[in-house]
């Protein structure tokens, strides 16, 4: 079943701007792929050679430069890694998932989970038999769209390996299921793609965890990852997306939604900053009645850039859209939100929320947000709100005033800026995981983030004071 | 415990404080009154180290110290607490996580061993109880919601956590009902001892009933124009403050 493309002569992708494209096409053909994702690769080919490079002046990038993409050469990522303690980047304490582990894009067996659960097909694209290859088929490049993310399109036209998940009519998924995709560093510069497919039928539930690490190094690995999601009737997916990689790190992202009539969608995402990252999240609000509800915190220091759009469509009637997004920048870093919303004419009776809200902790941080509101149905609800602060500084008053230091006092309104989507995270092994390492963003004293982590005296506390 | 000489200070190039001197001895209440504008509540914020407010003369001394050398912080750590006008809502950082680090802080500086979460708990919920709070305002944001009364009654509730030297209680009675009003007079007079002193800033005699001061001051045009005891409180509400702005007295 397996047939390969015809070589081209260089192995190396030489990612110049004026020749980015052709070479990037030359390493596809490189591929052993599977026959089964021919249509797929053929038409990202087609999308990626007909899309320009994007410039300062392309307004999907206008703010993210891929410069520093521009600055070498990109071979096929090698798995240099070594396993034994690859868990440690990866575990999340007290969570009983089904794990899945790629490492540079290559699946890794040893580390990861074997699951059969009556009515729910999980597999990795090379592993799959018959029945999940039919189901990779249909499903593939059909949601992911391309015309706005070239690197979307280049990882239809690379796709090989990735996970399906596909979960029969009123079947719950027992367990979360955690993707990791870990990187490490590279003898050269590499490039790696990862690929998700997940396919909820109606009434059928899961949670999916995509998480990306990297090894505790200098990254020189470019990661395209793009994600599908079919959400059936009255089905319901609770979705993560967790980036805590190295701030070297190079990723470029996609996860694309497609929703049926009264589905839910509800996604967490986290992205502390890299080198360059970058994803789109797309929401099709397909038929009436689906819920979307989206929320993301990014928070990039030194000199990390972040780059999250987000696109809501809503296309049938009474479809409701909840997005709340907070950034925290730090020292030069870069942040880029750019979130729209599109209510189409048929679209009556929708109703769509947007709120960004930024801290920017230093004057050489930078925000770069920009909320978009198109509407073309005349019996909406829609708002959007954007804002962009620093610190207050009475609060900080009031805690020094109490004998708080202000560098304590600063990490403790800078995290309590995100408290509050960090708490909605419904998945309690998650959060708790979750807290440490993101408290240990604003500062490595542990003196200093000891108390935003007592777990018994938080507005976090279950038990609290009960 | 405070000697105050002389002090002067501005606010965005204003002059506030033209020179109000005064002495606070260990276990004295004194009751600050005094038009509005007079400068109360700037007296307030430069003893407790406000960014914003400048000092221009005079010194204060407090047990010794001259904390005018000293960030807020310190400050509080050496014993001196304002209790806010108008205490600052902090969504997203729990009372609870709140008081601990301000207990830790103040208890390291005195060369005590940090308490450990369940005394500590213990003593909140005591403390929560005090001052009529539910418990259930420990786990909420600071002051994240909380009515006016709830605000001050959680100013109480940190002083008597605390434990300070020095407690300035900045119009804490404005915007109370009479219930409130007890709650946090009884409050105050239950941290009444004889190494612990107040100076309790407002504009009504009302609060007076309640908490009886050793010493009442007037403040007027950033100086203290007359001093008296408890009664004068009572001569100040009949009369009004113009009585001793235009030198009647």
């Amino acid at each position: 079943m397996t047939e390969v493309a015809p070589l081209v002569t260089s192995e190396t992708v030489n990612v110049k701007k004026i020749d980015f494209s052709r070479d990037a096409l030359a390493f596809v053909k490189t591929q052993a792929h599977d026959a089964g994702l021919s249509e797929v690769r053929e038409s990202g080919y087609a999308a990626f050679e007909s899309l320009p490079f994007p410039t300062r002046k392309t307004e999907e990038w206008k703010y993210t430069s891929l410069h520093a993409l521009t600055q070498q050469d990109y071979n096929q990522a090698a798995q240099n890694f070594d396993l034994e303690d690859a868990s440690d980047l990866y575990v999340i304490e007290d969570l009983d998932a089904y794990r899945l582990v790629f490492v540079n894009g290559v699946f890794v067996e040893e580390l990861s989970d074997s699951i059969s659960q009556a009515g729910i097909e999980l597999t990795t694209f090379s592993q799959a038999n018959d029945k999940q290859r039919d189901l990779i088929a249909e499903y593939i490049g059909n949601i992911a769209e391309t015309r706005r993310n070239l690197f979307t399109a280049l990882n239809n036209a690379a796709v090989e390996e990735g996970v399906l998940l596909h979960v029969s009519k009123n079947i719950q998924l027992e367990k979360p299921l955690q993707i990791v995709h870990i990187v490490s560093q590279q003898e050269q510069a590499s490039t790696a793609f990862g690929r998700c497919l997940l396919v909820l039928e109606s009434l059928a539930e899961a949670t999916v965890i995509e998480q990306f690490v990297s090894t505790n190094e200098s990254q020189n690995l470019l990661l395209n990852q793009t994600t599908e999601i079919k959400i059936g009737d009255g089905a319901k997916l609770n979705h993560y997306r967790l980036h805590t990689e190295d701030e070297t790190s190079l990723h470029f992202g996609g996860v694309y939604v497609d929703l049926n009539r009264d589905s839910q969608f509800e996604s967490y995402q986290v992205a502390l900053g890299g080198k360059i990252k970058r994803f789109d999240v797309l929401v099709n609000h397909n038929q009436a009645g689906s819920h979307c509800e989206m929320k993301g915190v990014y928070l990039p220091k030194n000199d990390q850039h972040v780059d999250i759009h987000s696109y809501i469509e809503h296309i049938s009637a009474n479809c409701t859209t909840d997005e709340t997004y907070r950034g925290i920048m730090a020292d030069r870093s870069k942040a880029v939100f750019n979130g729209r919303i599109h209510i189409h004419p048929d679209a009556q009776k929708s109703y769509a929320n947007l709120s960004n809200k930024n801290l920017l902790l230093s004057n050489k941080a930078q925000i770069n947000s920009k909320p978009e509101l198109e509407i073309y149905a005349d019996d909406v609800r829609c708002a959007h709100g954007v804002t962009v602060a620093q610190l207050d500084d009475k609060a900080c008053f009031y805690l020094q005033s109490r004998g708080i230091s202000r560098p304590e006092a600063e990490i403790m309104l800078s995290f309590a800026f995100i408290n509050e989507l960090l708490e909605s995270i419904p998945l309690e092994p998650l959060r708790k995981n979750l807290r440490p390492l993101l408290a240990q963003q604003f500062s490595s004293n542990q003196d200093l983030t000891q108390h935003i982590l007592d777990e018994d005296s938080g507005v976090h506390s279950e038990e609290g004071a009960s | 415990m405070l000697t105050i000489k002389n002090l002067q200070a501005k606010v965005e190039e204003k002059d506030i404080l033209k020179g109000l001197s005064l002495d606070v001895k260990p276990g004295e209440i004194h009751a600050i009154m005094g038009p509005n504008g007079a400068g109360k509540s700037t007296l307030g914020n430069v003893l407790s180290g406000r960014e914003g407010y400048t000092v221009t003369g005079g010194e204060v001394l407090f047990n010794g110290k001259n904390i005018l050398e000293l960030d807020a912080e310190e400050r509080a750590r050496e014993g001196l607490f304002l209790a806010f006008q108008y205490p600052v809502e902090i969504p997203g950082v729990s009372n609870l996580e709140f008081l601990k680090a301000s207990m830790d802080a103040i208890r390291l500086h005195r060369g005590e061993e940090a308490m450990d979460s369940m005394t500590f708990l213990k003593l909140a919920r005591e403390k929560c109880k005090a001052v009529n709070l539910d418990q259930n305002f420990l786990k909420r944001g600071v002051n994240e919601g909380f009515s006016g009364g709830e605000k001050k009654r959680n100013e109480i509730l940190q002083m008597m956590m605390l434990e300070p030297k020095l407690c300035i209680l900045d119009e804490t009675d404005s915007g109370l009902d009479i219930d409130a009003l007890q709650v946090v007079a009884e409050g105050v007079n239950s941290q009444r001892s004889p190494d612990r002193s107040f100076i309790i800033v407002t504009h009504y005699q009302r609060l007076l009933d309640y908490i009886v001061p050793d010493f009442v001051h007037v403040l007027a045009d950033g100086k203290i124009v007359k001093s008296g005891g408890k009664e004068l409180a009572l001569e100040l509400e009949e009369k009004g403050y113009s009585w001793i702005e235009n030198g009647e007295a």
